[in-house]
């Protein structure tokens, strides 16, 4: 043991079909210390992850460039099998328990303690007998370590979620010559006293002797357990800190950073914005969207002004317009222009305005198999009844209409395709977007609700698509509601932005706020005297 | 012309080709055995029309997204029930007693396939699991039913017992024939020549007519929407599970008027367990003609239904004069008509 770090990773990048996820990321872990990883999403903490673990996708996607050193060592590890015998574990964000067995066999899976009898020695040790008392007691101390107190025999499934975590690391904890644990978002599911609870467990673990990596979006943990800090961001480090030296600001100002691309140029601006001339206003609203729950959010978005919600994944930035829209089970008051909606009555959003562009482009936005004038007429035609010929008793669809409509859409927003009968599944991500906001258009909307309007889409694209919002709001008056995980996105087209985390509005942000005001919201966050809602 | 070959070969795929093929080879080969080849093309064009309503009754179940109807049982004894109901009537006229017969079946298997849409919204994901047993279970329902109505009528009930329904039962002094023989020509020999029955021919094709109709409609294309992409017709406002309702129901009353219409060419109702395994049939055909167990056109319940009984048509007799004395042409169609349910299931993609 020559070496100061328990791990080192150099100069790894990564490209995912040509784009550079990780440049030249150095990560130094020092025995038994807690080392914090921070970043928004997609800033590169889950792929050096998947890389460090050896995880299938990172070697079906060519590989990556570096070293990794472990003890000093330079390694190979190509599989997670590889990982665990260098000593390296993960505490699973999603927990990898089987609810079935007990927490003793859950921590001793893999790994059982077993005695020979006479038919393993005929047919090999697969046969041999466990050793269930040995395994019980192993089991109890490392439960005990961690003051977990609960019996080892009962079984997982019906436990509180929040011994479930604790029980992941009891496995980890058991495994003998662990060196290093990533924590990837432990506290994510926790209460607040658990996540206390978790943190002094990490202490303790760190005492120990052994390494942590924590990935986590909390600051205030981060600042509040680690001894140093690396900061992603668009795959590159942006420092590495102790903790003790920097503050929260600080270092939420370094995880979101001022982009200096500019996306689109913003025109005149001839609008009169009011507070009291309000499109769409939400009151204590909950969402049952899995992982995008919304609990308890207000806000109010003015006529005629473009409004973003930002904030990181999981937060129920996502769940906002999927509840309005009654796609999953919503409560509290949605009012639009002065009219209440049923949100227990599908369509009642459509009804009253509102348009919406899923985040789902494949899943929810669009029907694959179908031609783009099909896709482009379908709610339009549904909701106000446009594209459809009386015959007699009959209504028909009507397919002469909707093509003219389509090729006025494709010139408008240049949309690339053979042609109106293209089935939009063979288009490429750019142009099924377009044809996703066609469809919207075509509802002649009030209120345009975009989720993710750039999501996977190459950069010409994104940027006609959100030109053409600025001048759909610009000229036309038209109210947009924009949800995006993309700050910059927000913060070149927005008036204002909320960012939601926990299912709650932390703060609503002038676009030109500073990167830490961002930060420390998506973090969740609230700085005294911010613009609360 | 090759890209012009393998555009066709795109659009009718292996299968189709395969059977297509031996559908071809079997009429050739009817030719040097001596037999009458334009009898046995009557008589392929006479089984398409007479199984063409219940083949049809597939289109909406699958469009609407309950999958494959194995159920469609359900709508046939509706069917049944309905003729017995117009023949214990005792109408003479048998334009009158077949559109009595249609209207009672189609008011029976519509609270029915109403029922069975809302069970179908219970078990999604495993809707042909579960529809292939509930149309096993109504037959055997139904099987109570026909022993214990108390009709009188002396065509319906057992000629000894008194009590009970028949078996078999003779349409020939109800409707038996009316749509066979409404307009119907003889091409060639008048007793070995095609007879082709055009009544049924043009009611088949009424009904496809008035399919496409709703299918183009502004609810039909919202079915289709609903089957297709469930989270995409919500996000257009559109309650997937009424649709599916609805395409449940469609399909449960063609199946009603489909038996109707096999029946009188047939010239019996079968009752009991003769509607157990055609829901296979129907499937099987849907399926040969180029539908999945996700998207289906009418036009595939049109040329499917005229390959599958194509072949049952031809095969038979081919097959007797091959090998005198054996069943192999039953053996054939259960291999094409299993066969064929089990290519398109092996298919489905995503596990539902």
């Amino acid at each position: 043991m020559g070496s100061r770090y328990v791990l080192e990773m150099s100069n790894i990048s990564k490209e995912y079909y040509g784009n550079r996820v990780l440049k030249n990321v150095n990560l130094q872990v020092k025995p038994g210390e807690i080392h914090a990883l921070v970043g928004e999403n997609g800033a590169g903490k889950s792929t050096l992850m998947n890389i460090l673990f050896g995880m299938p996708v990172i070697h079906a996607t060519g590989g990556y460039e570096g070293e990794i050193k472990i003890d000093g060592q330079p390694a190979m590890i190509d599989g997670p099998h590889k990982a665990m015998d260098y000593g390296i574990g993960m505490v699973h964000q999603e927990f990898m328990l089987i609810p079935g067995f007990t927490v003793t066999e859950n921590i001793k899976v893999g790994r059982e303690i077993s005695n020979p009898t006479f038919l393993s020695k005929i047919f090999g040790p697969d046969l041999e007998v466990l050793d269930v008392e040995k395994m019980r007691k192993d089991a109890r101390a490392a439960l005990d370590t961690i003051g977990l107190n609960i019996e080892e025999y009962v079984r997982v499934a019906g436990l509180p979620i929040g011994y479930l975590q604790f029980i992941e690391i009891a496995r980890e904890i058991d495994k003998t010559g662990s060196k290093l644990l990533v924590f990837d978002e432990p506290t994510a599911v926790l209460t607040e006293s658990e996540a206390d609870h978790l943190l002094e467990i990490m202490r303790l673990i760190a005492r120990r002797g052994i390494a942590i990596v924590f990935i986590t979006h909390r600051l205030d943990e981060v600042m509040a357990v680690s001894d140093r800090l690396t900061i992603l961001r668009d795959g590159e480090v942006v420092a590495t800190l102790n903790s003790k030296d920097t503050t929260v600001e600080r270092v939420a100002e370094l995880m979101i950073g001022r982009k200096i691309e500019k996306l689109i140029e913003i025109p005149s601006d001839h609008r009169t914005l009011s507070d009291s001339d309000i499109a769409l206003s939400i009151r204590d609203f909950y969402v049952e969207m899995p992982g995008e729950s919304v609990n308890g959010l207000s806000l109010d978005v003015r006529n005629g002004e473009i409004f973003g919600i930002g904030g990181l994944a999981g937060q129920g930035k996502l769940g906002i317009p999927n509840g309005i829209m009654g796609l999953y089970k919503s409560t509290g008051t949605v009012e639009v222009f002065g009219k209440i909606l049923d949100l227990t009555k599908l369509g009642e959003a459509l009804r009253s305005g509102i348009a919406f562009v899923s985040e789902d482009r494949r899943g929810v936005g669009l029907l694959l198999d179908e031609s783009i004038e099909f896709n482009i007429a379908f709610s339009a035609m549904q909701i106000k009844g446009d594209f459809l010929i009386k015959l007699g008793p009959i209504t028909l669809f009507d397919w002469k209409k909707a093509r003219e409509h389509a090729l006025e859409m494709i010139s408008v927003l240049d949309i690339r395709c053979t042609g109106p009968k293209q089935a939009v599944g063979s288009l490429s991500g750019g142009n099924q977007q377009k044809v996703c906001l066609a469809r919207a258009l075509t509802m002649r909307p009030d209120l345009l609700i975009v989720s993710e309007p750039t999501r996977g889409i190459d950069i010409g694209a994104k940027r006609l698509v959100l030109e053409h919002l600025l001048k759909l709001n610009r000229e036309e008056g038209l109210t947009i509601v924009m949800v995006s995980s993309e700050l910059v996105e927000l913060r070149s087209l927005c008036d204002r932005i909320a960012i939601v985390s926990g299912g709650k509005v932390a703060a609503i942000l002038e676009p030109d706020a500073p990167d830490a005001e961002f930060g420390l919201a998506m973090a969740g966050l609230k700085k005294e005297g911010a613009n609360i809602a | 012309m090759r890209e012009k070959l393998s555009a066709i070969y795109e659009n009718l795929g292996l299968p189709r080709l395969i059977i297509i093929t031996f559908f071809v080879v079997l009429l050739v080969a009817a030719v040097p055995l001596g037999l009458n080849v334009a009898g046995l093309l009557g008589d392929a064009v006479r089984r398409w029309a007479m199984y063409g309503v219940l083949v049809l009754a597939m289109v909406p179940g699958i469009e609407s997204g309950i999958n494959l109807n194995f159920g469609v049982s359900i709508g046939i004894v509706a069917g049944l029930l309905g003729s017995t109901i117009a023949i214990e009537m005792g109408m003479s006229n048998p334009w009158g007693s077949l559109a009595a017969a249609m209207l009672f079946g189609a008011l029976v298997a519509t609270p029915l396939g109403i029922g069975y849409g809302f069970l179908l919204n219970r078990v999604k994901g495993s809707e042909m699991t579960v529809s292939t047993y509930v149309g096993f279970s109504i037959v055997a329902f139904m099987n109570l039913v026909w022993l214990s109505l108390p009709f009188s009528s002396g065509t319906l009930i057992w000629p000894l017992g008194g009590k009970g329904l028949r078996n078999t039962i003779s349409l020939s002094d109800s409707f038996g024939g009316v749509l066979n023989n409404f307009l119907s020509v003889t091409i060639g020999d008048p007793v070995n020549g095609a007879f082709i029955p055009t009544g049924l021919i043009l009611f088949f094709m009424l009904m496809c007519v008035l399919l496409w109709l709703f299918m183009r409609s502004r609810t039909g294309v919202a079915m289709s929407a609903a089957g297709a992409n469930p989270m995409f017709a919500r996000a257009s406002g559109i309650e997937v599970d009424r649709m599916r309702i609805l395409g449940t129901t469609i399909s449960t009353v063609l199946g009603a008027i489909g038996i109707i219409t096999y029946s009188q060419s047939y010239g019996f109702l079968q009752l009991y367990n003769a509607p157990l395994m055609m829901g296979f049939h129907c499937v099987a055909a849907v399926l040969i003609g180029g539908a999945t167990v996700k998207r289906a056109r009418i036009s595939h319940a049109i040329i499917g239904t005229f390959l599958f009984q194509g072949i049952l048509a031809v095969a038979l007799p081919v097959a007797n004069k091959l090998l005198p004395g054996t069943n192999l042409a039953d053996v054939m169609r259960i291999i094409i008509s299993n066969g064929i349910i089990l290519y398109a299931l092996s298919k489905t993609k995503e596990g539902n």
